[in-house]
């Protein structure tokens, strides 16, 4: 068995998530590579070099590969991937974004967001927004598949040594070019990877009232979420979003609050170890999934919650 | 230009999923099916292009059962032109949803394909990132905005840490994220003239595409049952309890 793993990173530096998917990868077993495909991608695959249990870090930096357009990006991976019995990443915005283009280019399935590795050819993933749970067989030579962050325990960040070659293997399909963008600044720990959260819903009623949540988030140095009626109420921006279609977390703790607890939100939180809620309504249906939940009028609970930090 | 919509027949998103007894899959019998809410997106989204003069023709496509017309129709009475339905009984997943796409898109040329990022069934996200690898065509995943300039579409895309806008040569596919606009609701007027609308019935056999598949669902089960929870009294209950016996802060 032989393993590429597509780093995630932003070119200075390797995300996090990387060491989750590597841990995806052990559990597969077999000779693990990393490929960090980038522009100015020296210190993401120095990095990658040094995670536990990698072979090898191959490092394909150009300007083609700058912003990750998955035009270009598959071409590369569906080239290196035909060498490899397995092709992982993480089911990031980016991994979602080029590896079904993988898959169709090297003519397999694709496995979506594994959440377990029951075997070399058997994984568990959640469907119907996490109501259900589904094991999944696969025939294909080549796996394709993306991998739940949250699902598994990083591999450690340090004591690796693995060998880092450079690859002059240069794809630009020619029919995308990156034109801007625009990331919401933050000083908070990323969402996906936080050990704590507090998420507001619609119950806040309007974006200032945030601001009680996030004096709550420094106190606990917690990362700061919502639910789709914040978004859609333009209370915060939509990469707060936690749900089926945001972000998954499984954080230590997860407060909801003013947060009634749709199917969708509960996608994207039910994984966490400690669930508390903070609502009103005693019969919203957060409550039966909270494992500490508090009826009461968040305008006045928050304060006295950020008073007893 | 022409604009090709893909949607799909999934069971309705207020609907709470029950596992089969035998855990071979979902139960769906008897159970409230509905357009996918990703795909009712890229319908709306393909008729504002049409009412500000930029697609000329909406073709929509669905793959699936025969009572799957209903969703065709409903894209019809929307504001879609024609409809063809490739009719098969067999779950079918997503690279050969793709494959069928494809030669569709052969056939009809297209300028723009619109899809759903992701049916909230089997939640894969995959078939319009297939459909363009195989059509060789740019893509633009998760929309929250499409402008088309000339021969180019620029997408602004929601991707973790904020937005990303990617410009892309026509043709192309554009995957729809919840924020690209808000879907219109059907008149009955409407709804009464999408009857009288084109629908062709097609098989997969038709495009060439075997619908044996690689993947196999070995089992499908209910997720873990998380034990039920208290209820604290006041907030200074809800401190002491994650302090000393969660000790989770």
């Amino acid at each position: 068995m032989s393993i590429l793993v597509i780093a995630d990173h932003d070119n200075g530096s390797l995300k996090p998530v990387t060491l989750n998917v590597l841990a995806a990868a052990t559990a597969i077993g077999g000779d693990i590579d990393v490929l960090v495909a980038g522009e100015g991608c020296g210190a993401a695959a120095e990095a990658a070099s040094k995670a536990a249990g990698v072979a090898k870090v191959l490092v394909a930096d150009n300007a083609a590969y700058g912003h990750q357009l998955a035009e270009n990006l598959s071409l590369l991976v569906a080239d290196l991937g035909k060498g490899y019995s397995h092709v992982l990443t993480s089911a990031g915005t980016t991994g979602k974004d080029f590896l079904p283009r993988v898959a169709a280019l090297l003519d397999v399935a694709q496995i979506s967001d594994i959440i377990k590795v029951e075997s070399a050819d058997t994984f568990v993933r959640p469907i119907y927004a996490g109501n259900a749970i589904a094991t999944v067989q696969s025939s294909d030579a080549i796996k394709v598949i993306t991998v739940r962050g949250t699902a598994f325990d990083p591999v450690a960040a340090e004591g690796g040594s693995a060998a880092v070659e450079a690859i002059d293997n240069v794809q630009d399909a020619g029919i995308s070019t990156f034109v801007g963008q625009e990331m919401a600044e933050s000083d908070r720990p990323e969402l996906t990877a936080a050990e704590i959260v507090i998420s507001g819903g619609r119950g806040m009623q309007n974006g200032d009232n945030f601001a009680m949540l996030e004096k709550v988030a420094d106190k606990l140095g917690a990362a700061m979420g919502a639910s789709r009626a914040a978004v859609d109420a333009g209370f915060v921006p939509n990469d707060m979003q936690v749900g089926q279609t945001g972000k998954i977390v499984a954080p230590n703790l997860y407060i909801a609050v003013g947060i009634s607890g749709a199917i969708q939100h509960l996608a994207g939180m039910s994984g966490s170890k400690v669930i508390v809620a903070i609502n009103k309504d005693e019969e919203a249906p957060i409550f039966q999934v909270a494992d500490y939940g508090l009826v009461a009028d968040l305008f006045d609970a928050v304060p006295e919650l950020e008073a007893a930090l | 230009m022409k604009v090709l919509v893909a949607v799909k027949r999934v069971i309705d998103y207020n609907v709470k999923v029950r596992v089969k007894a035998d855990n071979s899959d979902v139960d769906l019998t008897n159970i409230k099916m509905a357009m996918n809410p990703f795909c009712e997106i890229a319908v709306e989204e393909a008729v504002r292009l049409k009412e500000k003069g930029i697609a000329s023709e909406i073709v929509v496509v669905s793959i699936g059962p025969k009572v799957a017309q209903e969703q065709i129709r409903t894209a019809l009475a929307l504001g879609a032109d024609r409809g063809i339905l490739v009719e098969t009984d067999e779950q079918v997943q997503s690279l050969q949803a793709a494959k069928i796409l494809k030669a569709i898109v052969d056939e009809e040329q297209p300028q723009l394909v619109i899809l759903g990022k992701q049916s909230i069934d089997s939640d894969n996200n995959q078939t319009g990132q297939m459909l363009a690898a195989l059509a060789g065509m740019g893509q633009g995943t998760f929309a929250s905005e499409v402008v088309v300039e000339g021969d180019k579409v620029n997408v602004t895309r929601e991707v973790d840490g904020g937005l990303m806008t990617v410009g892309l040569n026509l043709p192309a596919v554009v995957t729809t994220d919840l924020r690209l606009n808000e879907p219109r609701y059907a008149s009955l007027p409407n709804i009464m003239k999408a009857k009288k609308k084109p629908l062709d019935t097609k098989s997969p056999a038709d495009y060439g595409v075997e619908l044996s598949a690689s993947l196999t669902t070995l089992k499908v089960e209910e997720p873990a049952k998380r034990s039920a929870g208290i209820k604290v009294a006041d907030v200074a209950e809800l401190v002491d309890k994650l302090k000393n016996e969660a000790k989770v802060i």
